[in-house]
């Protein structure tokens, strides 16, 4: 699976032939350096490790200063491995977005923005208790019953309740890509992707 | 926000429009498609409101149509939209106008700028 380092911009809609509006996401994507490459003989799998986006030398250690002078490029910000690239990358090499068409269906992975502390509501669709009436008065949204009694005389592991949401990995599945401009590195994104603006995005094919 | 505006720019054609605000009177020009014949329908009335930016930028225009208020929301970057025309501006005092919804007949008269 080939895919690219990119930065959420933002939302804006185009319009189609019909006059449709869509609405769609702008990525600013690439360009990437390739900082390593894995193999099966040396690591056991194959996998190309991307760079994007600039780091100051200040704030990069030695040991990592050394990663990037091995693929001769200055200090990247973030690095991700992706497995199964396409075709084959040597250290050094430079990705960019010519890898993607227009119509391209692709899948986008971003960290959704965080929500805080959520109740069972919101963080995992439970209805709430439905009345405000008949002796309601302080229990809208509560999460009712946890489980049965003296057996198992435990609540289950796993067991939905309130807690902190979002900010979690999501990967959003089969976005369409409706415009490449390759001299601007940017991609435009059917619908909407995880994560807040300003925020790292893998886009996959 | 810059690269959002350079996007906007790429696709959405900007088109040739008078300058107007809440409490001006326009005159839309808007293409229909009935079946397979396209035409042109207007919609003329006042402006209560002006919302969004960009691509997403659209007007609320009121008209009393029989009687009865009729309100349409167009988005300006529609390719539907051919013309618009500016027929009376109008002196308000506030960008939304929403309280010509209660009114009718003489209190809902807008004064009108002298050019």
């Amino acid at each position: 699976m080939s895919g690219i380092i990119g930065k959420k911009i933002g939302m804006t809609s185009v319009y189609d032939a019909n006059g449709k509006i869509i609405p769609c996401t702008v990525v600013e994507a690439g360009p990437c350096v390739v900082t390593q490459v894995r193999t099966m003989e040396l690591d056991g799998y194959n996998s190309v490790q991307l760079g994007f986006g600039e780091r100051k030398e200040k704030h990069t250690s030695k040991a990592m200063m050394g990663h990037f002078a091995k693929a001769q490029t200055t200090p990247k910000r973030k690095l991700v491995e992706f497995k199964g690239f396409e075709d084959k990358k040597s250290l050094g090499d430079i990705v960019n977005i010519d890898i993607f068409l227009e119509g391209d269906f692709v899948d986008v992975v971003g960290t959704s923005k965080g929500k805080g502390f959520q109740g069972v509501v919101k963080r995992h669709g439970f209805g709430g208790v439905g009345g405000q009436t008949h002796g309601q008065h302080n229990r809208l949204r509560a999460p009712g019953s946890l489980g049965a009694s003296s057996f198992p005389s435990r609540v289950f592991k796993g067991m939905r309740m309130a807690g902190r949401m979002g900010g979690d990995r999501v990967k959003v599945q089969n976005l369409e890509i409706l415009k490449v401009l390759t001299d601007k590195n940017l991609l435009i994104i059917k619908g909407s992707i995880p994560g807040a603006k300003g925020s790292y995005v893998l886009v996959e094919k | 926000m810059d690269i959002i505006k350079f996007v906007d720019e790429q696709f959405n054609v900007k088109k040739e429009m008078p300058n107007f605000r809440s409490g001006d009177t326009i005159t839309v020009h808007y293409k229909i498609k009935e079946g397979s014949k396209e035409r042109i329908q207007l919609f003329q009335g006042v402006v209560i409101q002006r919302h969004g930016v960009g691509a997403g930028e659209s007007v609320t225009v009121r008209k009393i149509s029989n009687g009865i208020g009729v309100e349409r929301v167009l988005p300006l970057a529609s390719p539907a939209i051919e013309k618009i025309e500016l027929n009376k501006v109008g002196v308000v005092r506030r960008a939304k106008i929403f309280y010509l919804r209660g009114l009718t007949g003489k209190k809902a008269r807008i004064r009108e700028k002298k050019m």
